[in-house]
């Protein structure tokens, strides 16, 4: 069993408004997930406004990039056996529906180097 | 009218009632490390009550006649300590010992040495169940034989467990004579999560004995009322707890029959639900959600409130979202297995297969009912299967009666 982090990626912003109906079908996925007790850390929303990005020289521009498709919308950390059970995870996550995307990185142990 | 005298009858109930009362408030006298003291002197008590109602009958009020033979007692008991230390040890530095007890049983004294002694019993030090076994014998007045019954234990293994909890108790110094605001903050949560257990431990005994099952949910409630009575501890998060154990607690009486054995939920004659106890379940519901707090005991009891409500509108979903947010709060495979449940309510029993399957709690039997249950009207062969792995692994009686009943129920 070890950790992996899924990343989620939208182009719209997933937290304005959503109807109940999608809050519930979020809640059942996260809920499912905890009931298998492979929750490790329900994570965090991000904000899509209050959002910057810092670069060398003194430079700071405006986030997220809505114009370019696919900024962070949020993450959590689940519990699996395999990679591929960690994929089963985020496959059936409602965000896919809406055209975004999961990333699934395995979180590393202080050994490992890739 | 032969048999027992009435003196028989009354006494096994006023002790329960009387001793935890009386105890309490002479250890607040006494101070926790001669708590033994103060048991030998309320046993005392009840061995004359005994002796002189056997003879002379009962008196007009036994209660004040027990309360003013315990303060007798203990006015000989603190003369003879005088009189020893001033005589055979001869070191009283100020001649100061007390020797008229500076106490009466008045309901205030009562209650405040009971909140008290609440607090020194759910010590964070003792393990959950020595915590319940301390609980029920010093805060319930429970006899040992009476514990073993409800955990279906044996005499020695609960003497074990009392020992070592009492042993803690004595050594941990804590101060009952005056209630400091300080250690009612350390040690709410303790407390609260010590009565939640002593309620389930009735409400979901594996104990056949339905009388003491009763008397524990009952025993968690009087305490849990001692809490919100007291401004220092009547928080949101025990009003909650209180509203949680009075839902479950006024369908006692529907859910077990004449035998013992236990009717569930869907089969129950909702008559025989307590409306007293869902309207006190209300009352502490409303004064519990007063802030923003959400805590577990929160969600269980806004779960039991709708378990109170016909079976209409959106009543499962609702129950749904809040079994989503208990599991995120703490996990485990009872609320695991009943939020699949409260899933198939609302999503269909095929949805309800599939979440359940995930789950993998091979070796629970409440996994297998459930899936007994969700197979049952599309695949009868399944539905037995699971039904009678579950009875393999049920270590319950009534549990195993119940799945022989539902087994029957699927023609099989």
């Amino acid at each position: 069993m070890r950790e992996f982090m899924l990343i989620f990626r939208n182009s719209t912003n997933s937290h304005d408004n959503p109807s109940p109906e999608q809050l519930q079908e979020r809640m059942n996925w996260l809920a499912g997930i905890a009931a298998q007790n492979k929750l490790a850390d329900k994570g965090n929303r991000l904000s899509a406004s209050l959002a910057k990005t810092v670069k060398p020289n003194n430079v700071v521009t405006d986030g997220p990039y809505t114009e370019i498709k696919e900024f962070i919308s949020g993450y959590m950390i689940v519990k699996a056996d395999s990679i591929e059970e960690a994929i089963e995870f985020a496959q059936a996550n409602p965000v896919l529906k809406a055209g975004g995307n999961v990333e699934v990185r395995a979180i590393l142990k202080p050994e490992e180097k890739s | 009218m032969t048999g027992t005298p009435p003196y028989q009858e009354l006494l096994p109930h006023l002790f329960r009632l009387e001793y935890s009362k009386m105890t309490a408030v002479l250890c607040r006298h006494f101070g926790l490390k001669h708590i033994e003291t103060a048991e030998d002197i309320v046993s005392e008590t009840f061995l004359k009550a005994t002796e002189v109602w056997g003879a002379r009958g009962i008196p007009e009020n036994p209660t004040a006649w027990l309360y003013t033979v315990a303060k007798n007692k203990t006015k000989d008991y603190l003369k003879h300590v005088s009189i020893y230390e001033t005589q055979v040890k001869q070191a009283l530095s100020d001649g100061e010992t007390r020797r008229e007890p500076d106490f009466d049983f008045t309901p205030q004294t009562i209650a405040d040495s009971q909140l008290a002694m609440i607090f020194a019993v759910c010590n964070p030090a003792n393990a959950a169940e020595s915590q319940i076994c301390l609980a029920l014998q010093i805060l319930c007045g429970f006899s040992v034989e009476e514990i073993a019954d409800a955990f279906l234990s044996k005499n020695e293994t609960i003497k074990k467990r009392l020992l070592r909890a009492r042993a803690n108790l004595r050594a941990d110094n804590f101060q009952v004579e005056q209630l400091q605001e300080a250690a009612i903050k350390e040690r709410l949560d303790t407390v609260l999560r010590t009565l939640y257990l002593l309620f389930n431990e009735g409400y979901f005994s594996k104990s056949g004995n339905h009388l003491i099952r009763k008397e524990l949910c009952s025993e968690a409630i009087r305490l849990t009322l001692v809490l919100t009575e007291n401004p220092l501890t009547n928080t949101t998060e025990a009003n909650a707890l209180l509203a949680l154990m009075c839902f479950q607690s006024s369908r006692l009486d529907a859910r077990a029959n004449n035998q013992g054995e236990t009717i569930l939920y869907e089969q129950q004659d909702k008559n025989l639900w307590s409306k007293e106890l869902i309207q006190q379940g209300n009352y502490y519901l409303v004064n519990a959600c007063t802030g923003n707090e959400a805590s577990k005991y929160h969600l269980e009891a806004g779960i039991a409130y709708w378990h109170t409500t016909p079976d209409a509108g959106n009543k499962w979903n609702h129950i749904l979202q809040l079994y989503n947010q208990l599991i995120l709060i703490e996990y485990s495979p009872m609320t695991a297995l009943n939020r699949t449940f409260a899933f198939a309510r609302v999503y269909g029993h095929a949805a309800g297969i599939k979440e359940a399957e995930k789950l993998g709690l091979h070796h629970n039997s409440h996994y297998h009912s459930l899936l007994g249950y969700l197979y049952a009207s599309t695949d009868a062969e399944k539905a037995a299967a699971h039904y009678r792995e579950a009875i393999h692994l049920t270590k319950s009686a009534a549990e195993k009666k119940t799945l022989m009943r539902e087994i029957e129920r699927l023609g099989r």
